[in-house]
């Protein structure tokens, strides 16, 4: 656990009180768990980071350090959550994608908002569509190689039967979210606790 | 749009107040003011729903400073008018509100105790393991609550305000029990001292009010028993309710394979062992999923059938042997220890004095084991073996308690009978006290100046009931603690430093580590919450113990899991649904209460002892604040109401409502599978549609291009 003097008691330094309302209403977060998030984000990268962000800096960490991050560093997809949430589509995300990022996938977020963003992360070609080559992609990295390219194949066109209701041989994001918002472990699973 | 008609109503405002400033009265139309309104509530729903909103940050952000400019903006011009001063203390109040709220959200969030506890657990086991964590939170909450009524209404109260120790008979240990009364023996049976103090039934006096507060005790202990599984059941109910709003259809099975490709990754996991697990586990969910269709087909012809129904019917018989077994252990021990009480606990070492306790605890670590060694003979699906197991222990603890609470009656019946001996026995007493120096009939008697511990006591079945569920606690919580040193810890040790001179690998084979048993502790935790309850009433000291017991057992697990146990290979839930554990602490909820009313409701209360002594039956005490605390008009209006004709008529009504809810919720499943029904055929109408659609193209180019060659032929 990490002291941090500039946010000792009531009074902190980093952020106005209107930043943090402002981040207070556009995230599920409280206060406290904003400037948590803050110094997680930091330490990172503390040569990047500044401890003033009144003046609303323009830093953003590289992706290698964000999937470096305990929470992040054993899933397969870690890297397409970065590229989904940051600015650049890149994987370089600035301190309010990190806190977009974190709210979506906390446990508050609604099963509406969390579909929307897994489909995205899902989207690996990002065309607004999960096609097959998205599912094989989804597949491998699950698996990690291990299923033979019949197999993949099998699931893949199992998934396309199940799923796709318009019938164009790809998911849109309304047969997604009429799938995945029946799922009973969805919320449990799309959840990282930070 | 937005933004034009952000500009019209500049405009119209710019012109208002051009308007205002020729008329002081007159301002904005009626029309305008109330369109003015919408947009404003508009934009504060806005802000309200904002983090909804899939957009980015920063676009978010951007939304936001525009939706409260123009709130603050206008909120001022809607001010304007009739009731201006108001209006603006309204818009104050609410502000001032909503910062309360979000400050108390924020109070609230940060007094969860144990969240990085639990977040380390579930990037080490995953979020199964971690939903048993969470459960015995959320039961510590209720505990705690459950503990402040009993605490602050109850015993605080008697101990602040009530007769001290010594002055009553009740409240002071027996002349017989005083050399043992301050043994550890005797005060961890909870008896001497123990006994005769705020945390059980029989110290309370029957004062109706005490203390210069005039605090109505007896009503008060009363209603913090109803109010306790009022409290419980409220809240159950509302998790149950907020659980099923988020869930989805329930068990649907049309979406397997999508589901298990976007939602069997965990992503708390932050462990690589656990991850090396996971991908193990969901590489063979995938294999195993297709080769299991095929499997099913190979076993139809095998012709097995009868061999796997025997086994079947033989395992379910040797599981009813064992419980069966088990509740008549249980009524003989209970029966035993009658008879060791009768003839005094003098002779008898420890285990006689603790046998039912130690059975019933032992019984409940047993049995499963023995349940998980018959299931291998039913040859049935893991997740489906997983649904009987619990079943079974469900059952098997049911047994155990209500066959516990059959003898506890029993026993107190014995009681009752042996009060009216006593009864008649202290006639006797006072009468030799006496001596013959008052009449029979005489309704006023001289007070007696004898030391309240000579008196002849009652036997108190009330504080024998809170002893025998505080004692069962007890000794639950040994056994929960002694098994996870030796099930899972010298476990964990063995196998660790064994392993380097055994001949076959411990860690791989037998025993290996142990893996966390959820379902078994969920189990155990419902049921220990079902003997809360059920004692809470006569002995209130029992949600404080709990708490302690809840507390401890938090930090006891979390270490033990961290240290000993290993993630699962094979992650089965035993249910798809969430309210699966919800229902069935519901069920235990409700049968725990039914003993407790039953005895309230039939037995009457002990003579010499508790709040209620001296009444026919504890409920009368409402009947009697009702006569002289309130004004006479309520009584009657109450008296009324409690007629059985309008009762009966209300729980006919209520019986009718279940039955009409029931029967729209039906057609609402229907109407859903017929809507599901016509997508499905509307996807196949299309399917077809498009197959004519590329027929038809086919013979136009087809044509096309046949006609092309004719042209030049006819032309020539």
């Amino acid at each position: 656990v990490h002291v941090h003097p500039e946010n000792m008691g009531n009074k902190q330094t980093i952020f106005t009180a209107q930043q943090l309302d402002a981040y207070q209403d556009c995230t599920f977060f409280t206060r406290k768990e904003i400037l948590r998030l803050f110094h997680r984000y930091r330490d990172l990268a503390p040569h990047l980071v500044p401890l003033d962000y009144k003046d609303n800096p323009d830093v953003t960490i590289p992706y290698e350090l964000i999937g470096s991050m305990p929470e992040l560093k054993d899933n397969p997809f870690r890297q397409r959550i970065a590229e989904v949430f940051s600015e650049d589509n890149e994987g370089n995300m600035t301190l309010d994608d990190f806190l977009d990022m974190f709210s979506v996938l906390s446990e508050m977020a609604p099963r509406d908002l969390k579909a929307c963003y897994a489909f995205k992360i899902y989207d690996f070609n990002n065309d607004n569509f999960i096609c097959k080559s998205d599912l094989e992609k989804t597949l491998l990295k699950l698996t990690r190689n291990e299923l033979t390219p019949e197999e993949v194949n099998l699931v893949c066109e199992k998934v396309l039967d199940e799923s796709d209701l318009d019938n164009d041989g790809k998911l849109s994001l309304e047969d997604f979210q009429h799938m995945i918002v029946r799922a009973p472990d969805f919320l449990s699973t799309f959840h990282i606790r930070i | 749009m937005g933004l034009l008609s952000h500009l019209g109503l500049q405009e119209l405002y710019s012109a208002s107040s051009e308007e205002e400033s020729e008329e002081e009265e007159e301002v904005i139309t009626e029309e305008d003011m109330a369109k003015l309104k919408d947009q404003v509530e508009e934009k504060k729903k806005l802000i309200a729903t904002l983090r909804n909103k899939p957009s980015p940050m920063k676009q978010k952000l951007q939304l936001l400073k525009e939706a409260q400019e123009f709130v603050e903006k206008f909120e001022g011009a809607l001010g304007k008018g009739k009731g201006k001063k108001f209006y603006a203390y309204k818009v104050m109040m609410t502000k001032k509100w909503m910062k309360f709220q979000r400050d108390f959200e924020n109070f609230k969030t940060a007094c969860i105790p144990w969240e990085m506890k639990i977040k380390e657990i579930e990037s080490h086991f995953g979020s199964s393991v971690a939903s048993y964590f969470i459960f015995l939170r959320w039961m510590y909450g209720i505990n705690m609550v459950l503990f402040g009524l009993t605490f602050g209404l109850v015993m605080i109260p008697e101990a602040l305000m009530g007769k001290p120790y010594g002055s009553m008979p009740r409240k002071t240990v027996p002349m017989s029990e005083q050399d043992s009364a301050m043994n550890f023996a005797t005060l961890w049976d909870f008896g001497g001292y123990a006994q005769y103090s705020v945390l059980f039934y029989g110290y309370y006096n029957n004062q109706r009010t005490i203390g210069w507060l005039k605090f109505r005790l007896p009503l008060g202990y009363f209603l913090v028993g109803v109010g306790t599984i009022g409290y419980s059941f409220m809240v159950v109910i509302r998790t149950m309710a907020s659980n099923a709003n988020e869930e989805g259809g329930g068990d649907d099975t049309s979406f397997n394979f999508s589901w298990k490709m976007f939602t069997s990754w965990d992503y708390l996991i932050g462990n690589a062992e656990t991850a090396d697990n996971k991908f193990a586990s969901i590489t063979t969910s995938f294999k195993i999923t297709q080769e299991s269709i095929l499997e099913e087909q190979e076993n139809r012809k095998e012709g097995n059938i009868h061999l796997t129904r025997f086994l079947r019917v033989l395992a379910n018989f040797l599981v009813l042997l064992t419980l069966a077994g088990s509740g008549y252990l249980i009524f003989f021990v209970v029966r035993r220890s009658q008879k060791f009480a009768q003839e005094g606990l003098d002779d008898y070492g420890w285990w006689e004095r603790n046998e039912v306790n130690m059975v019933m605890s032992l019984l409940g670590m047993f049995c499963p084991m023995l349940f998980d060694i018959i299931s291998p003979l039913e040859n049935y699906h893991p997740r489906i073996a997983l649904q009987w197991q619990l079943g079974r222990i469900f059952a098997l603890f049911l047994g155990n308690l209500y066959t516990f609470i059959i003898a506890l009656l029993d026993e107190i019946n014995l009681k009752l009978e042996e009060e009216k001996i006593v009864k008649y026995n202290i006639t006797i007493w006072e009468k030799n006290l006496y001596n013959g120096t008052w009449l029979e009939n005489s309704t006023s008697r001289p007070p007696l100046d004898i030391d309240p511990a000579i008196v002849p006591r009652g036997p108190c079945w009330e504080t024998m009931v809170g002893q025998e569920f505080v004692r069962l606690t007890v000794s639950d919580t040994l056994t929960t603690v002694i098994t996870i040193l030796i099930g899972d810890f010298l476990r964990a040790v063995f196998v660790r430093f064994v392993n380097y001179c055994w001949c076959w690998d411990l860690e791989y084979g037998f025993p290996s580590y142990a893996e966390f048993d959820i379902s078994g502790n969920v189990l155990g935790l419902i049921f220990n919450q079902g003997m809360i309850w059920m004692g809470a009433f006569y002995a209130p000291c029992l949600p404080a113990i709990n708490v302690l017991r809840l507390l401890a057992s938090m930090y006891l697990q979390c270490w033990a899991v961290m240290c000993t146990n290993v993630p699962h290979e094979r992650v089965f839930k035993a249910s798809r649904s969430n309210n699966f554990y919800m229902a069935m602490l519901l069920i235990i909820l409700f049968l725990s209460t039914l003993p407790a009313v039953y005895t309230i409701v039939s037995i009457p209360p002990s003579f010499d002892c508790g709040p209620f002594s001296g009444k026919d039956r504890m409920f009368d005490v409402i009947q009697e604040t009702l006569d002289n605390d309130f004004p006479a008009w309520f009584g009657q209006v109450f008296t009324a109401a409690t007629n059985p004709g309008l009762i009966l008529s209300f729980i006919l009504l209520m019986g009718l409502a279940i039955y009409y809810l029931q029967a729209t919720s039906e057609s609402y499943k229907a109407a859903n599978l017929e809507l599901k029904k016509k997508l499905q055929n509307s996807t196949k109408e299309q399917q077809v549609v498009m197959w004519i659609k590329k027929q038809m193209e086919l013979i136009l180019l087809i044509s096309l291009l046949l006609r092309v060659p004719i042209h030049p032929m006819e032309e020539e």
